[in-house]
This record gives C-alpha cells, sequence and structure tokens, in this order.
C-alpha cells in the first residue's frame, strides 16, 4: 500500500515539474507557473509546496517526507500556445476532470508535439507587420513593399542564425544589421523615400515584446531574480537590435 | 488622420505578432482587437492631449483590461492577449532616434530621445500594473469562491 503511494507521489513530482518546464521554456510569467504548480499539488492532497523558480531551472520541493526536485531549463522561446494549453490541462486537473496518469500523458504529449506555426507562415506574418508599422507610424505608401520585404527577410535571418548557432543576441544583431543595410541600399538606389521609418517598421518582429511585459508583472509580482534575469535579457535585445541599426548608421 | 485605416492596420499588425507569438489559432482574431483598442485609444489621447507619455499609459492600461476580460472568456492565460497588443505601444522609433543621435555624435538630442524613450516604457510598465491591480479588484471576491471550492487556503 505504501509502495503505491509512493510511486503516485513520484508521478505528481514529475507531473508538476513537467508542466513548470514547458511553461517556463515558452514564456509564461513566473508567477503564473508558481501558481499552476502550486494548485495542482494541492488538488493532489500535498499542501505546504515550495516552488523556487527561475528562467533557467525549477526547484520543487513538495513537504519533508519527499525529496526536493530540480528541473534545468535550457533554451526559452515564445510559444504561448503551450502555455495555454498547459494551463488547461492544470486547470481539468484541480477540477478532477483528469487523474494524475492522464494529466501526466497529456503534458507529455504537450511537450513532444510541436505547435508552432510554420516557419513561412510566421515569416509572412512578420514582413505584414513591418507593412503595417511603416503606414502606422507615418511612413509613405511608396516605401511599403520595401519594409514588407526588409522585414519578413530579417526575420528569416533571425531565425536561420537562431537555429545554426543557438547565440540569440548575435542572430538580432546579424538580422539589424541586415535591415539596416538593406534599407540603406534601397534609398541609395532611389527606390525609397524615407530611410527612418523602413528600418523602424522593419525592426519591430525583432523587439522583445514578451520579456518586458514578463519582466515587468514578474517584479510586481515580488519574483524579482526572474523579473530582473528577463529583464536583462529584454535590455540585451534591445542593445543588439541598437548597435546593428548604428553600425550602418555609422558609416 | 484615418481612423478605419488605422483601426485596420493595428489590427492586422497585433494579429501577425499573434502568429509569431504562436497564439492559439482561435484567438488570433482577438489578439488583433486587443492591439487594435490600444492603438486607437493611444492615438485618440494622443491627439487630444499631446502627450505620448500619458497617450501610452491610456493605451497600456487599455490593452491590459481588454487582455483581461478575454482571458477570463476563454480561461487562458492573460499573456496569450497582451503580448501582440503592446508591440504597437513600444517607443520604437524614438529608440531608433536616439540611436542615430548618439551615432552623429548629437548627444544631448539623443538623450532627450532615450529619456522619453525611458518615460513610455515606463508607461507601458504602469498601465498593465495599474489595470491588473484593478481587474484582481474586482476578481478578488471571485477568485475567493473558486479558491474555497477547490479546498485552497488564501495564502
Amino acid at each position: 500500500m505504501t509502495q503505491i503511494v509512493e510511486t503516485r507521489r513520484e508521478l505528481a513530482l514529475d507531473c508538476f515539474l513537467l508542466a513548470g518546464k514547458i511553461m517556463m521554456e515558452s514564456g509564461a510569467e513566473t508567477y503564473r507557473i508558481e501558481d499552476t504548480m502550486i494548485r495542482m499539488a494541492a488538488s493532489q492532497k500535498m499542501m505546504d509546496c515550495h516552488c523556487f523558480i527561475t528562467p533557467t531551472g525549477i526547484m520543487f520541493s513538495p513537504s519533508d517526507e519527499l525529496a526536493t526536485r530540480f528541473v534545468r531549463i535550457n533554451n526559452r522561446r515564445t510559444d504561448l500556445e503551450q502555455v495555454a494549453l498547459v494551463n488547461a490541462v492544470s486547470r481539468k486537473l484541480v477540477a478532477g476532470e483528469l487523474t494524475l496518469q492522464q494529466a501526466y500523458e497529456e503534458m507529455q504529449r504537450i511537450d513532444q508535439n510541436d505547435y508552432m506555426f510554420p516557419l513561412q507562415l510566421q515569416v509572412l506574418a512578420a514582413a505584414m507587420a513591418s507593412g503595417c508599422f511603416l503606414i502606422l507610424l507615418g511612413g509613405g505608401w511608396a516605401d511599403l513593399p520595401f519594409a514588407f520585404l526588409i522585414g519578413g527577410t530579417a526575420f528569416y535571418i533571425v531565425e536561420m542564425i537562431l537555429e545554426k548557432t543557438r547565440v540569440k543576441f548575435f542572430a538580432e544583431f546579424i538580422g539589424a544589421l541586415a535591415i539596416g543595410a538593406s534599407a540603406s541600399l534601397v534609398i541609395y538606389a532611389g527606390l525609397g523615400q524615407d530611410l527612418d521609418t523602413i528600418m523602424i517598421g522593419s525592426v519591430m518582429p525583432l523587439v522583445p515584446g514578451l520579456l518586458i511585459t514578463n519582466a515587468v508583472r514578474d517584479l510586481m509580482a515580488g519574483h524579482f531574480v526572474s523579473g530582473l534575469s528577463k529583464g536583462a535579457e529584454a535590455f540585451l535585445t534591445a542593445f543588439a537590435i541598437g548597435a546593428g541599426i548604428a553600425l550602418v548608421l555609422s558609416f | 488622420m484615418n481612423w478605419p485605416l488605422e483601426a485596420f492596420l493595428s489590427f492586422l499588425a497585433a494579429g501577425a505578432f499573434g502568429v509569431v507569438f504562436n497564439a492559439p489559432r482561435r484567438t488570433l482574431i482577438s489578439c488583433g482587437l486587443v492591439g487594435m483598442s490600444g492603438w486607437l485609444i493611444y492615438r485618440a489621447y494622443f491627439l487630444a492631449f499631446d502627450d505620448s507619455v500619458q497617450a501610452t499609459f491610456a493605451g497600456a492600461f487599455a490593452v491590459a483590461l481588454v487582455a483581461h476580460i478575454l482571458a477570463k472568456k476563454f480561461k487562458m492565460p492573460m499573456i496569450v492577449f497582451s503580448v501582440a497588443g503592446i508591440i504597437p505601444l513600444v517607443p520604437g522609433s524614438k529608440a531608433y532616434n536616439a540611436m542615430r543621435n548618439i551615432v552623429e555624435n548629437n548627444y544631448l538630442e539623443a538623450m532627450a530621445f532615450a529619456a522619453d524613450a525611458l518615460m513610455v516604457s515606463g508607461a507601458i510598465a504602469m498601465g498593465l500594473v495599474f489595470a491588473e491591480v484593478l481587474m484582481q479588484m474586482v476578481f478578488k471576491r471571485q477568485a475567493k469562491r473558486i479558491q474555497k471550492k477547490i479546498g485552497m487556503t488564501q495564502n
């Protein structure tokens, strides 16, 4: 009897940690991850749990008898669909619609599947966003095709370099450099009209929007470690983009 | 200013950002609506009072408010809706001008632009936080009831 209870508890721990890992890897806020894990634990009659979450690792201490567990988080990206899916599973577990085993299997399925939109669609979306921002920021209609093309290409370049090198800041720097160089070329060739708006519009898809909002919300919720580290990541990203643009402008 | 065009473009831009951030497919239109409401309120305030910091605050407040309501409706985390909506408010052109003036050795002007960009970023943050606090106060009673139902202690 005690053996069964023990394996069940191990399963519960695996389930909570997997949920936390998926959420952090897809870019959820720290306080939401903590809340989700504690709620799931409470639904499994595990009171008095503690978890400590940073962007690079999650510690979860269930109670006095069980050992503390730790998972390392290696790469983070923005995948809001996974956040929503894990959230739905945890809601169902807490409401009692799923058993622990079912919830764990569901989490594993979410972890293994790839829910991202196809890359072509993402590039198209980035290009569209660039074009929209060009007009919203007061650019002329004549510049629209250039912002569309440059924005899409830069997003594609960043994704490709990210896949090859795994160094985020380098990829963003090169992307911004490509934007600056091609926008300048378009202007020198006499095709475009306003260098500034083309550049700003094309740079928009690279802006670290998720990091900025998350950093603020984490800081406000009192998670200073993750708030500051996400803020540092956002700042470095902004700095990489700015340096790429500045390098082109200085010639 | 062309209101329908701006509404359409901001809707499209925020929806496109939903795709880039891989928001769930059935929320893409809602993401666009969040972005549109944020941008339109920002523009209306800016045209009326000519203060970009206050206008950004109003826009971010609207974004967080609408995102909260949609999050309750869809039973999804609020972040799904708010992230794409915040992007149009980010002070991209101010940061760009600051960077440009630094490169051209106009440090005084660069400082002015950088300070402005910083203030606008702060306004985005404050708008998000204010809306959050407001919604927490509104939903506190409801949340307490749910917590009691699932047997969770308030801590």
